[in-house]
């Protein structure tokens, strides 16, 4: 069982939850995520570590409250447990020296994004941060970010901050920087990360995402994470989850994260009254 | 011996749910022996002086012994022999491929009529089980060495309870939640209820096994970090990674490795969705690609889940790899085979989904260095098969997180550990390995028997090594 140590709601929606887990928070680094469950009958859902204590032993992730498991996630008080927590899951964030860097987070992206800017702050990169959001509202860890990186932009959909529009208008503040970008690394939803990437290709600059396929074990078990890069297949939970953004097939993506769009409702809307008839057969 | 009898060379059959019935539940199939049909089976038994049945039981149970047991009614000194040699009886019991191990080579299958012994082992493990008290052997006192093993399954199971009972400490670590490998995520709970798998776990457990469930060698730690620690270590890490035949189509929605298909029914318990969160579809109609016992168990669970549910295999019913009583009850249970058929492609809908799987029809041609006669495809023969799901159970191999984190620990040419059969030793000092990783996908009972004789030889490392 994996005690939480804190949890909380940061901006509407998105919530912030720390986690007890030492082996994990040694060995963690950026760009790496964690699979866990909210209760014994429960999902197996990835959820990308954006902090860690490694003194403490406490990881942190934020999430987006969207579907049953989060939305149970979010409702955890803090002293509770969880049974799963299993990680660090994925290769780590490739971080070099590149130069001047441009990461770019969306929704929970702004929070999986902060220890990879973190990591490149710390190899001598340059590093630009851009976050986006419907409204400046939704923005969180602006001011960690502002302490940490060298230039810090935001793009609201809304105009309440920074640029109007979402993503597709990276290539405007890439003309605007008046300086070289060696690498844009995309941390988002799914449209955030094809979007971006659209927007570089032209540009031929490096763009690596975070690619977030529906997974189960995240071990290269099962399959289920499956990506077409560059023509080849990848299980994404242990030959990603990063990949080069203008090699990924995103139109099979966005419909292999469809596959359970019908069903995912249904734990939502269904009442706890049958359950116990249903554990008794469970005899563990 | 006592005056000869008559041979009786009638096998008991075991009771089991009609197929009408069963496809429609995640319930036993077979309900196992009465009391009174293991004791008519086991006097069957003529005892033989030279008993074949043992030598061809990987773990070397006392075969004559515990089936006179039976005969004579003694079912706790029956267990208690089997116990001796196996851990998992419950287990073996019902999955050993038993026909192609101990009772192949029984006397009595000259004349047809080889003794039931799987059913019978059965018969007495869950006998145990019914009388609520397990009898716990003494543990001796600590020997000061540690030992990790590494995968729940089988084949680490049988490493922890062999090594735990020699006095030495135990810690498992396991990627999954669960312990139990493919007896949790993989074996359906119609051929094997997980409260038994877990009845097996929590014994070792009493025994003092310590347990640690989510903790992905190679990511959460190294080998090498965990070996600062211990002082030896067992890799069984089973054969996980699964195939896709890599033909266009693959990577629509509705097409699962049987890895996916399974753990969603079975680890994640789908079918008890939405009362377990982990969906499953309910699909139409299903086709699965392959022949072995995964096919079987897939094609099984699609069925038992609402499905047309067939089984698409590339030569014919001859050389269908599963063992027989699997395919007998998936065509009793009403799933459609086609042999001698190859998918080439799929095509989706307008959503992604798959909609249907174009087949090559083919014809037996000469026999391949398996010895099985190989499958040629005819011209012209391709045909639309309507389907909304395909479940691809072709086989699979060892996962390479651990090898590839491991330096030094040589691996063959599917990615398999390279180990010793005789001793499990791997090229790396302290480390042994056994089961599915090292042989590539086998049986539960192989698994086991390499667990065992790495234990020994651990034990022997651990005892010799230090001078103590
Ligand atoms: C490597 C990786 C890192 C991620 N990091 C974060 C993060 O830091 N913060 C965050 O908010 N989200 C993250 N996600 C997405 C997160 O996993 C999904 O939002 C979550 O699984 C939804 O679960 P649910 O039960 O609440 O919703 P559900 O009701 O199960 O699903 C809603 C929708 O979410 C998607 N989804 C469902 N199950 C999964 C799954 N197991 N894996 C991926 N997607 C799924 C599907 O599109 C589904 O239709 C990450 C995903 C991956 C693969
Ligand atoms: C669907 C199906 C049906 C089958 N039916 C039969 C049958 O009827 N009879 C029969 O005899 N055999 C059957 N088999 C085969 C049998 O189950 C296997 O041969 C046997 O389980 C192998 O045992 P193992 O201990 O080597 O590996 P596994 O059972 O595969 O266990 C390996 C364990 O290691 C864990 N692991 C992997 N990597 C790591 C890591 N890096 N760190 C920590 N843990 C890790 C895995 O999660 C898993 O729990 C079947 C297999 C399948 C898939
Ligand atoms: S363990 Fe398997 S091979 Fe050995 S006696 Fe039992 S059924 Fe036969
Ligand atoms: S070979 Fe058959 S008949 Fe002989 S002892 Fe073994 S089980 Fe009994
Ligand atoms: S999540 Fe199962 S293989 Fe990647």
């Amino acid at each position: 069982m994996y005690k939480i140590i804190a949890s909380r709601m940061i901006v509407p929606n998105m919530h912030i939850l720390t986690i007890e887990a030492p082996v994990i928070a040694r060995q963690v680094q950026a760009g790496q995520f964690i699979i866990l469950r909210a209760e014994e009958e429960g999902e197996r859902i990835p959820l990308s570590v954006s902090d860690w204590d490694r003194a403490r032993g406490t990881i942190t992730t934020i999430f987006m409250n969207i579907g049953s498991t989060t939305s149970r996630l979010s409702q955890l008080a803090s002293g509770s447990f969880i049974p799963t927590v299993v990680g660090p899951l994925g290769n780590a964030s490739e971080i070099e020296h590149f130069g001047t860097v441009l990461l770019i987070g969306g929704c929970y992206g702004i929070g999986s994004l902060y220890p990879v800017a973190r990591a490149m702050k710390e190899k001598g990169n340059r590093v630009l941060v851009v976050i986006e959001a419907r409204s400046s509202y939704l923005f969180f860890w602006e001011d960690r970010y502002r302490v940490l990186v060298d230039k810090l932009l935001h793009i609201t959909r809304d105009g309440s901050k920074g640029l109007k529009g979402h993503i597709g208008r990276i290539p405007e503040i890439l003309t605007a920087l008046d300086e070289p970008v060696h690498r844009v690394l995309i941390n988002g939803c799914t449209f955030c990360l094809k979007r971006g990437s659209d927007a570089t290709r032209e540009l031929g600059i490096k763009t690596v995402v975070d690619l977030n396929p529906i997974m189960i074990d995240g071990t290269g078990m099962c399959g289920v994470c499956r990506v077409s890069v560059g023509g080849m297949t990848k299980f994404a939970c242990v030959q990603g989850p990063e990949f080069d953004g203008h090699e990924v097939d995103w139109a099979e993506l966005a419909q292999r994260r469809k596959s359970y769009m019908a069903e995912e409702v249904i734990p939502l809307r269904t009442s706890k009254c049958e359950e116990h008839a249903h554990q008794s057969e469970e005899v563990s | 011996m006592t005056e000869k009898k008559v041979l009786d060379l009638i096998r008991r059959e075991m009771p089991k749910q009609p197929p009408e019935v069963r496809k429609f539940n995640f319930n036993e199939v077979a309900f196992g022996y009465s009391e009174e049909l293991a004791v008519e089976e086991a006097k069957r038994c003529i005892q033989c002086k030279k008993a074949h049945c043992v030598q061809n039981c990987p773990v070397e149970i006392d075969i004559p012994a515990f089936i006179q047991c039976v005969a004579d009614r003694n079912f706790a000194e029956g267990i208690r022999i089997i116990k001796q040699k196996n851990c998992l009886p419950a287990i073996c019991g019902r999955v050993c491929p038993q026909e192609d191990q101990c009772e192949k080579v029984c006397t009595l299958v000259k004349k047809e009529g080889q003794l039931a012994i799987g059913r019978i082992e059965r018969f007495l493990a869950d006998w145990e089980a019914r009388q609520g008290h397990v009898d716990m052997p003494e543990i001796p006192e600590w020997t000061g060495k540690k030992v990790a093993v590494i995968g729940g399954g089988p084949a680490g199971l049988t490493v922890a309870g062999d090594l735990i009972l020699r006095g030495h400490k135990v810690t498992i670590f396991e990627a999954l939640h669960k312990l139990g490998g493919v007896l949790v995520y993989g074996i359906p709970e119609f051929r094997l209820p997980k409260a038994i798998v877990n009845r097996e776990v929590d014994y070792l457990k009493s025994l003092g096994v310590e347990v640690y469930t989510d903790f992905v060698v190679g990511k959460t730690q190294t080998m090498d970090s965990l070996l600062e620690e211990y002082d030896a270590a067992f890799v069984g890490s089973g054969a996980g990674l699964p195939w896709f035949m890599e033909i266009p189509g693959e990577n629509l929605n509705g097409v699962y490795s049987a890895n996916e298909y399974l753990t969603r029914l079975n680890l994640m318990k789908g079918y008890l969705f939405p009362t377990y969160h982990t969906p499953i579809k309910a699909h139409k109609r299903v086709a699965v690609v392959g022949g072995g016992n995964v096919a079987m168990d897939c094609a099984r669970s699609a069925l038992r889940l609402g499905a047309e549910s067939r089984i698409v295999y590339r030569r014919s019913r001859e050389e269908l790899p599963a063992r027989m009583e699997e395919i007998e009850n998936a065509e009793e249970e009403g799933v459609i085979f086609d042999f001698l058929t190859l998918p080439l492609r799929y095509n989706g809908d307008a959503s992604g989904w798959v909609k249907e799987m174009i087949v090559q029809k083919m014809e037996l041609g000469e026999p391949d260095a398996s010895g099985r006669r190989r499958p040629v495809p005819i011209e012209g023969s391709e045909v639309a098969v309507p389907v909304d799901a395909v479940v691809c159970a072709i086989g699979n191999s060892p996962n390479p997180l651990i090898g590839s984190t491991t330096p030094g620990l040589l691996l063959g040419k599917k990615g398999n550990i390279e180990a010793d059969e005789e001793t499990g030793k791997t090229s790396r000092d302290k480390i042994w390995a056994g089961g599915d990783v090292v042989t590539g996908a086998a049986t539960v009972i192989l698994a086991m028997g390499a667990g065992r004789k790495a234990a020994n030889s651990i034990h022997e490392y651990l005892m010799g090594g230090d001078g103590e």
